[in-house]
């Protein structure tokens, strides 16, 4: 989705507020917070694409207001609601461990191929960032296949696909007033991404 | 009042409850974890693998190839962030410069490296660090060379990235506990060099 999550590229938030030492949680439910998702999960309340739709969906208002740890509280609150409201609980997941998953087909693309990625604007999950939608750049390595997060946010399936990482020439991204020798690399599933003849 | 227009504090304790009633968490669980976050996981892990692949080059091979079962060999890469399907690990050298952002979250290599600094998963960071990381850096002390390439990783799916900063110079003496001493969590996000 179009979201305010997908901030790759947005003007307007300032200066870096760098701070190498801060706590990790500067207040005690932050920590919670960050156990409670993490315990929750493991229990099946959602899979990690599923929680991140959730953080998406937020009013734009919230997502900026409330914070990192804010934002988990209010997704993992979401999810409660929509999934612990009966009497039946959620199933524990099958796999807790890695998304990579065999798949019985080899991969479309390989190293050095160019692709281009779809312009599409998907209202669900997906994991391609709006600012590199419909651009070209070149498959730079081949990982294993692993579960399609579109698909395995809202419920229909893991659909495993290839992923690749692709790099973007910054100027095919940000246009001729882009850095200089800068590439930006990008991890994409292969339905992003169609062939350059 | 409604539970919605409270604090955080007060919506992680009901948040917490219903979890623990519904029998999904256990308060006892939850409170070891946030403790092991505190004083276990942390950026000193990666700081250990930086000055091994600094002092034994045959490590640096294997890590430079396969993040994880490199990492394994010193006794890290638990179940700390075991969705994750490779851990890569990007070399600086002379003429290339790595940076490490999410732009769609902030996904960070916390099985190395911990959890994420505030600043790195702020607005500001996610949003200019692919468009603008020169610039960026800069304003954070570290003004590249024009002709040192820079690479910028958005780790937008289940690959975690960590840069390998460059050993300091003067540092040919040091022994591998020393050396761990100097790599700071920044230069394995790639916002600083040693």
């Amino acid at each position: 989705m179009n979201g305010i999550h997908d901030m790759g590229g947005m003007h307007g938030f300032g200066a870096v507020d760098h701070r190498p030492d801060e706590a990790l949680f500067p207040e005690a439910w932050q920590g919670r917070v960050c156990a409670l998702a993490g315990y929750a999960m493991a229990a099946g309340l959602a899979n990690l694409d599923a929680f991140r739709h959730a953080i998406e969906r937020m009013p734009p208002d919230r997502y900026l207001a409330d914070g990192y740890y804010g934002r988990w509280l209010y997704a993992l609150e979401t999810l409660a609601r929509e999934r612990l409201g009966g009497d039946s609980l959620p199933e524990r997941p099958e796999h807790l461990g890695s998304v990579a998953r065999e798949v019985d087909r080899e991969a479309r693309f390989a190293v050095g191929d160019a692709v281009r990625t779809w312009n599409r604007h998907p209202e669900g999950h997906t994991r391609l960032p709006g600012y590199a939608r419909g651009r070209r750049g070149a498959i730079t390595e081949v990982h294993p296949a692993c579960v399609y997060p579109d698909t395995n946010a809202d419920g229909r399936g893991e659909s495993p696909e290839y992923l690749y990482t692709v790099g973007f020439d910054s100027r095919e991204l940000w246009g001729e007033e882009a850095e200089a020798v800068t590439t930006v690399y990008i991890d994409l599933f292969e339905p992003y991404l169609e062939a350059m003849s | 009042m409604t539970i919605e227009d409270a604090g955080p504090e007060l919506r992680t304790e009901a948040l917490e409850a219903l979890l623990v009633k519904k029998g999904l968490v256990r308060s006892a669980a939850v409170d070891a974890l946030v403790e092991r976050y505190e004083q276990d996981i942390g950026p000193l892990r990666g700081a250990r693998v930086v000055a091994q692949a600094w002092t034994d080059p045959a490590f640096r091979a294997r890590l430079l190839e396969d993040g994880m079962p490199a990492i394994r060999e010193l006794g890290f890469g638990d179940n700390t962030d075991a969705h994750v399907a490779r851990l890569v690990v990007k070399e600086n050298t002379e003429s290339v410069h790595n940076l490490i952002v999410c732009t769609l979250c902030s996904c960070y290599p916390w099985a190395v490296l911990g959890l994420p600094p505030a600043w790195y998963k702020s607005p500001a960071y996610r949003a200019r660090a692919v468009r603008e990381p020169r610039r960026l850096l800069a304003e954070l002390g570290l003004e590249l060379p024009p002709e040192v390439e820079v690479r910028v990783w958005d780790s937008s799916a289940e690959v975690r990235y960590m840069v390998l900063p460059r050993r300091p110079q003067g540092a040919d003496d040091l022994g591998v506990e020393q050396l761990t001493a100097l790599v700071t969590r920044d230069s394995m996000i790639g916002v600083e060099r040693l």
